[in-house]
């Protein structure tokens, strides 16, 4: 039973995973480009709704109506305003950037903030738990993994079904090309950050709520994110749900194994995966 | 000759040091159809790509309707009714035909050309329409790009290599439809490497060689042994 827990746990686990894949998944798809501040950003949108929370005596997940919105207008601004001018034939220079990006942020939030472990308050969601089948779920996770459910969905059905999606897919095509339908390539990575830090925005919040979290917690946050996207495949979403959701359960497993085992399970997961299939368990991205 | 819809004049284009245009001069009518015919490398993509937006130059070297857009970035070229139909048809790999035609109508410019106005043009088309573009064959892409530029409403549709590296009945097909597009009040500049079949479809032409305008005039009243001389400038 302490094992089937542990795969059940670790798969809710996944679903926090996945949303932080999410948005990394995107821009990369969209942009080719590797955005190593995500993980950042991810710790600053818990802090936004720290700050958010107390200081409009909101709940947390109310909080998301200001910080979704403030993330996804900071994302386009520095898109537009940062990253785009650095944008080009070469993959480096926007590789920098975002290092630099992640180390200014990591620094203005411990200046800010301090490094003590910071935590969002959510009254009863934190605690209240189901039980069913000899099994206790926590609300919290359940609902983390419902929500990254509904997010995977909802940019599959915007990138298949909608312009804008096609508007991405295209410019992903052929920038240039792209150009020639009347789409300003500038814009169109505005609102692909604007949406990746939107989904992030959500993935700061549950993980504030979940765990405490300082200002050099960026780092790990941008791993899962990466492994998950690895093992799912690039360029397919739900694919990147599995990866999240696989990485969880490795995490969860190793973890009762030995308490110590649990982030390594993970890794040897990562490179196993890496190993027998380079492109990821569901590749879909052409070259 | 009546106003001009597009006037490009001292037009000179760029490549790093290597200068690919120089003080180009043409100009299009509203609803005529221009041939720009020359070898390989005398700058006939060059000059389209110019015309689109998509390469940097002077901004009065190139207007439209009067007034001077050479500045201007590619998609507000677009908006304005200059569609570009790239040579290699150049269609987005991961969109379906009928998505890549969805795009190319995103501007919402008015006009006769909608879904079911080109699926009418091009019927096999309609029947391909979920496929991706690789599935297609030549001809096929090509009357997808072709698509794709005029469910924009362009006023000015620019043709790059039409009949490059298709089948002759593809050819065939695709010069028996050229016409009844552009006779809906469209102006059109194709770009072709057949000689005699662009001189036979269009009214004017513009012979380059080596960046320069070599000859233009009537495609009705010219000589081979005149646009022989342009075209290799023996």
């Amino acid at each position: 039973m302490e094992w089937v827990n542990a795969v059940v746990q670790g798969t809710l686990l996944g679903g926090l995973y996945a949303l932080f894949a999410a948005g990394l998944s995107l821009i990369f798809g969209v942009m080719r480009l590797v955005n190593i501040a995500h993980g950042d950003l991810i710790v600053l949108a818990a802090y936004l709704a720290l700050s958010t929370a107390a200081g409009l005596g909101l709940h947390p997940l109310a909080a998301l109506t200001v910080v979704v919105p403030a993330m996804a207008a900071a994302g386009y601004a520095l898109q537009r305003g940062l990253i785009n001018r650095t944008m080009g034939g070469d993959i480096l220079p926007p590789l920098l950037v975002t290092f630099g990006l992640s180390v200014i942020i990591q620094n203005g939030l411990l200046m800010g903030y301090t490094a003590d472990p910071q935590k969002l308050q959510a009254g009863t969601l934190e605690t209240a738990s189901l039980s069913a089948l000899g099994l206790t779920v926590g609300v919290l996770p359940l609902l983390t993994f419902a929500l990254a459910v509904a997010v995977i969905g909802a940019l599959q059905w915007m990138f298949y079904r909608t312009a804008l999606g096609r508007a991405f897919r295209a410019t992903s095509d052929r920038q240039d090309v792209a150009q020639l339908m009347g789409l300003n390539r500038a814009h169109v990575f505005g609102l692909a950050m604007a949406l990746s830090l939107a989904v992030t925005a959500l993935a700061g919040v549950l993980l504030g709520i979940r765990t405490a979290f300082d200002p050099a917690g960026g780092g790990a946050r941008l791993i899962f994110g990466f492994e998950a996207v690895i093992i799912g495949g690039l360029g397919n979403l739900w694919g990147t749900l599995a990866g999240g959701v696989i990485l969880g359960v490795a995490q969860a497993v190793g973890g009762q194994i030995h308490p110590g085992f649990q982030i390594l399970a993970g890794h040897l997961v990562f490179l196993a995966v890496l190993a027998v299939r380079p492109r990821g368990l569901f590749p879909k991205m052409e070259g | 000759m009546p106003e001009a819809l597009l006037a490009i004049d001292g037009l000179d284009v760029f490549h790093g040091d290597f200068q690919a245009l120089y003080g180009i001069a043409a100009e299009v009518a509203p609803g005529e159809m221009v041939a720009v015919i020359g070898a390989n490398g005398a700058g006939k993509t060059t000059l389209l790509r110019a015309v689109a937006g998509l390469l940097g130059r002077r901004a009065a070297a190139i207007r439209w309707k009067g007034r001077p857009i050479g500045g201007m970035r590619a998609d507000r070229v677009a908006a304005l009714g200059i569609a570009l139909v790239p040579e290699g048809r150049l269609l987005f790999p991961s969109l379906s035909i009928e998505e890549n035609l969805l795009i190319g109508g995103r501007m919402g410019r008015r006009g006769p050309w909608d879904l079911a106005a080109v699926y009418r043009l091009f019927p096999i088309l309609r029947e391909r329409r979920g496929f991706a573009p690789a599935q297609l064959s030549g001809g096929q892409q090509q009357m997808a790009a072709i698509g794709r530029a005029l469910m924009a409403n362009p006023e000015l549709i620019l043709i790059d290599e039409i009949s490059l590296g298709l089948a002759p009945v593809a050819i065939r097909q695709l010069y028996e439809v050229l016409p009844g597009i552009v006779g809906e009040g469209m102006a059109a500049v194709i770009v072709e490497q057949d000689t005699t079949r662009a001189l036979a479809v269009t009214r004017r032409f513009y012979c380059l060689q080596e960046g320069r305008v070599a000859l233009a005039g009537a495609s009705g009243s010219v000589t081979r042994e005149a646009i022989g001389r342009a075209y290799f400038g023996v």
